[in-house]
Formats: structure tokens, C-alpha cells, sequence
């Protein structure tokens, strides 16, 4: 039987505190993480990410607490993400109990670190992040949110970095990202079938076909979203109901 | 009334032991994370768990001794669940890096998982089909899928064989024999199924201890 596909609910976290952005600006409050996170393993959801947008480094602490207060309280894997630049970054949120971490920027600077990560922890562990935008005719890669081009094509740095070590893709929008028309299903297509990890889209979903036709259209194997489920529009429950009934195997 | 049952969740440095610990508390049992002889002799049951390879860790476990307290605890009755690497580390051997022999609690060697040309480690949620009525699988629907991160498999005797799963080719992914159970999932990590497993070999610890 195929796999089955995965939901997963996204937490930006700023200090402690949920946000989502629409196109990363325009943060609004949605809570307390842990508390979100709990309410979203109940309802079904796979796994979960946390990504940490704290701009202070004195807030780097916090994403450890998090990190250990999520363990504490929700049994499901989940994955941090945000200002992991070093091996020692990724140790300190994994002994609190992630399961993995995303690196981003980091990884972008220093390409090496995926291997040194999967050296250490195990390709499973390591998740690389990528943000795409289309631009001058590809999917060009964007650095620190989404606000810095890199003029490396999307596609080309998936293959890169999953041969470096990075063991699943989290794949942003971030033309979609915020815009709830979506997912980018041509960049979803592309990177997947460019590489031979599992693909988690991101960016743009606002109903529960959208979660479909990511899968069906965009091959990916899981599904990230924000603020569909954390404004109360849909539960990871009806999500997944929704996803059986158009044919897709997922954990009920 | 019975009092709470204690477990010691056998620390031998390697991996996280957080979440195993936690998800233990909340299914209400208490646990001492140890390599204590004496601690492990006095809980109600012992948790081997683990992520990493099966030669590292059983050189780990020889070091510490916590060979020779397993095999007594589980020779005097006290309930024993192998999670994950734990698993497999209660087999007699493993063929992973160059082979080592393992704590031969249960019959049986472990080998890599027969993926069938698919991606190795083995990631996700997959279907537990159980094979025989056990207490370790109480109230779980059949099929209820359960979270693995895993590359290799035991081999388990037939009569061992509680459960398996399907990735490329079926594995064993639940066994066990007397009150020595392992599970090839992450129960600490699969929800409320996960949850439940773990509430049963509580359960189970508490009638072994009456």
C-alpha cells in the first residue's frame, strides 16, 4: 500500500508566542504553541513544526523551552525550525525533545552543515527549508524570510541539498505563502520529482482541496498549514476526513 | 488500591529519553531514567529504549552493566518493553555494522529491513496489523497506524511474532514472549495509539507486581 500522507500543522513562534504572517508581514496572535500543538495531536494531526522568527538572540533560549515544553505535552514527532546555524544549535532543541530540525539560511551560507547535521543526528533528522519565489523565469531560492534573493534556482538546491544530507524538503511558496489560493503545485511538482526525499508544501493553502491537489497534482507527501486550522476555518480532523474521501491514505 | 507503577527507562547515552519518560508520566506510571543496578531491580518494570546502532549500544549496555540487570530483572518476572533499538537490542544479534551479538532475551536476529528498493531509513506512519490477541495491543483498533524511524528489523520466532507492518516487504514490529515485549515504533511518539500501548504495558506491570 502507498504511504500514508501527512498533516501538518505550521507554528511561527515569536518569543513563545504563535504568529502567522500573510506574506510575512501583518503578524497576527494565535496563542499559546504548546497548547496549539496539544489541541492539533488530538485531532490527528502527524506531526507538527514550529518555526522560530525571534529576532533577538537573547530569545534563543526560548525556542529550547518550547522545544521542551512540546515534548512534555504532545506526543507526536515535531520539528523545530529558525536560527539553527550550528550542530550544536540542532543538539540543543533535540535533546529537549524535537524530533528534527530545518535549517535554512544556515545552510544556504554554509551548505556544509546538512552533512555535519546528518553526520551527527542521521539524514532523518534533518530537514532543509526552502523558501522559492518565481523570479526572471525559474524558482529562485530567498534568504532571512523570504526578503533576500539568492539567484540560486530552487530545484537545483533541493538535489544539492538533499545529496549534502538533508533527509525531507520543506518547501515554501512565497508567492503563495499567506495568500490562501493554493499551493504552488508547479515548484510542489518540480523539486519532488527532481529529488528522492519526502516534500512537504507549504504556502498558500486556504481550503481543503487545496490539500488535495497538492498531493494529487503537486506529488507532495505531507502538507503544511497555518492559518487554515489555527483560525478555527477547518480541524486537522475534517482536513484529513476530506483528504480520505478524495482518495488520499492518510491516518484517521 | 494499587500504588503507581514504577519503571526504570534504562539510560545508556545514547538518544533522547524526554519523551519516553513523559509519555510514561502521562499514562500515570513514574519513571526513574537509570543505569542504577539497584534502581532497576526495585521498579515494577524496565524500559529499554534507544535510537542509534546496535553495536554502540550494546557496548554501552556492556560497560554499564545494565546487561546483567535487565536479564535478572526479566528473569524474575518484572516486565520488560523494548522500544524501537530497544527492540532489537533483546534479539540474540544484529547484522548491523560488521554484526554484534545482542541480549538474546528473545529468539531471534535483527537484519536490515527488506525495503524492497525503497528509501532506507524507513520514516512514518504505517498500519500495526496484530497477528494474536495481546495485552500490549488492548483497545487498538486493528490497523491503527503508529509512528517508525527505523533501517533495520527483527526476525522474531513465529510464536513471538505480536504484530507487523508493511514497507516494501511486512516486518515484525510487535513480539514478544512471556512479559518480554518490544514494539519497532515509537509509542512515545504515535499519538493517542501510542499512548495506549504504553498505558497497557503499565497495565501489565502493575499484575506482574501483585
Amino acid at each position: 500500500m502507498s504511504d500514508l500522507k501527512r498533516v501538518i500543522p505550521c507554528l511561527d513562534v515569536d518569543d513563545g508566542r504563535v504568529v502567522k504572517g500573510t506574506n510575512f508581514v501583518d503578524i497576527r496572535d494565535a496563542g499559546d504553541p504548546v497548547e496549539l500543538a496539544s489541541r492539533y495531536d488530538r485531532e490527528g494531526a502527524d506531526e507538527l513544526v514550529f518555526l522560530d522568527i525571534t529576532a533577538s538572540h537573547e530569545g534563543r533560549d526560548t525556542i529550547v523551552d518550547l522545544a521542551r515544553r512540546t515534548a512534555d505535552n504532545v506526543f507526536i514527532p515535531f520539528t523545530i525550525g529558525g536560527g539553527i546555524r550550528s550542530v550544536e544549535d540542532a543538539q540543543a532543541v533535540l535533546d529537549a525533545g524535537a524530533d528534527k530540525v530545518a535549517v535554512n539560511s544556515a545552510a544556504l551560507n554554509r551548505p556544509g552543515l546538512l552533512g555535519e547535521m546528518a553526520d551527527v543526528f542521521g539524514t532523518q533528522c534533518v530537514v532543509v527549508a526552502i523558501d522559492a519565489k518565481w523570479q526572471d523565469g525559474h524558482y529562485e531560492v530567498f534568504l532571512n524570510g523570504g526578503r533576500k534573493p539568492t539567484g540560486r534556482d530552487a530545484v537545483q538546491w533541493a538535489i544539492e541539498a538533499t545529496r549534502l544530507g538533508a533527509g525531507e524538503i520543506l518547501l515554501t511558496s512565497m508567492d503563495r505563502d499567506g495568500t490562501n489560493i493554493g499551493y504552488e503545485l508547479e515548484l510542489t511538482a518540480a523539486v519532488v520529482d527532481a529529488t528522492a526525499v519526502p516534500v512537504i508544501a507549504s504556502g498558500g493553502a486556504g481550503e481543503l482541496q487545496h490539500l488535495v491537489d497538492a498531493i494529487k497534482e503537486g506529488h507532495a507527501d505531507a502538507v503544511l498549514c497555518a492559518s487554515i486550522f489555527h483560525y478555527g476555518q477547518h480541524t486537522v480532523k475534517e482536513a484529513k476526513r476530506y483528504m480520505a474521501e478524495n482518495g488520499i491514505p492518510v491516518r484517521i | 488500591m494499587s500504588a503507581t507503577v514504577s519503571l526504570a527507562v534504562l539510560d545508556y547515552g545514547m538518544g533522547n529519553l524526554r519523551s519516553v519518560e513523559k509519555a510514561f508520566e502521562r499514562v500515570g506510571a513514574s519513571c526513574e531514567v537509570t543505569a542504577v543496578h539497584e534502581e532497576i531491580g526495585a521498579a515494577d518494570g524496565v524500559v529499554l529504549p534507544g535510537v542509534g546502532a546496535f553495536p554502540k549500544a550494546m557496548e554501552r549496555i556492556r560497560e554499564l552493566g545494565i546487561d546483567e540487570a535487565l536479564v535478572t530483572a526479566a528473569e524474575s518476572g518484572r516486565p520488560v518493553l523494548g522500544i524501537c533499538l530497544g527492540l532489537q537490542l533483546l534479539f540474540e544479534s544484529s547484522t548491523e555494522l560488521g554484526g554484534s551479538d545482542g541480549l538474546g532475551l528473545l529468539e531471534g536476529e535483527v537484519a536490515e529491513i527488506p525495503a524492497g528498493g525503497r528509501k532506507i531509513p524507513h520514516i512514518g506512519w504505517a498500519p500495526v496489523t496484530w497477528h494474536r490477541p495481546s495485552r500490549l495491543g488492548n483497545g487498538i483498533r486493528p490497523g491503527e497506524p503508529f509512528y517508525f524511524v527505523h533501517s533495520f528489523v527483527v526476525e522474531p520466532r513465529e510464536e513471538d511474532l505480536i504484530g507487523s507492518a508493511t514497507y516494501g516487504g511486512e516486518f515484525a514490529c510487535v513480539a514478544g514472549r512471556d512479559r518480554i515485549y518490544g514494539v519497532q515504533f515509537h509509542p512515545e511518539k504515535s499519538s493517542a495509539a501510542g499512548l495506549r500501548v504504553l498505558e497497557n504495558f503499565v497495565g501489565i506491570c502493575a499484575e506482574a507486581g501483585e
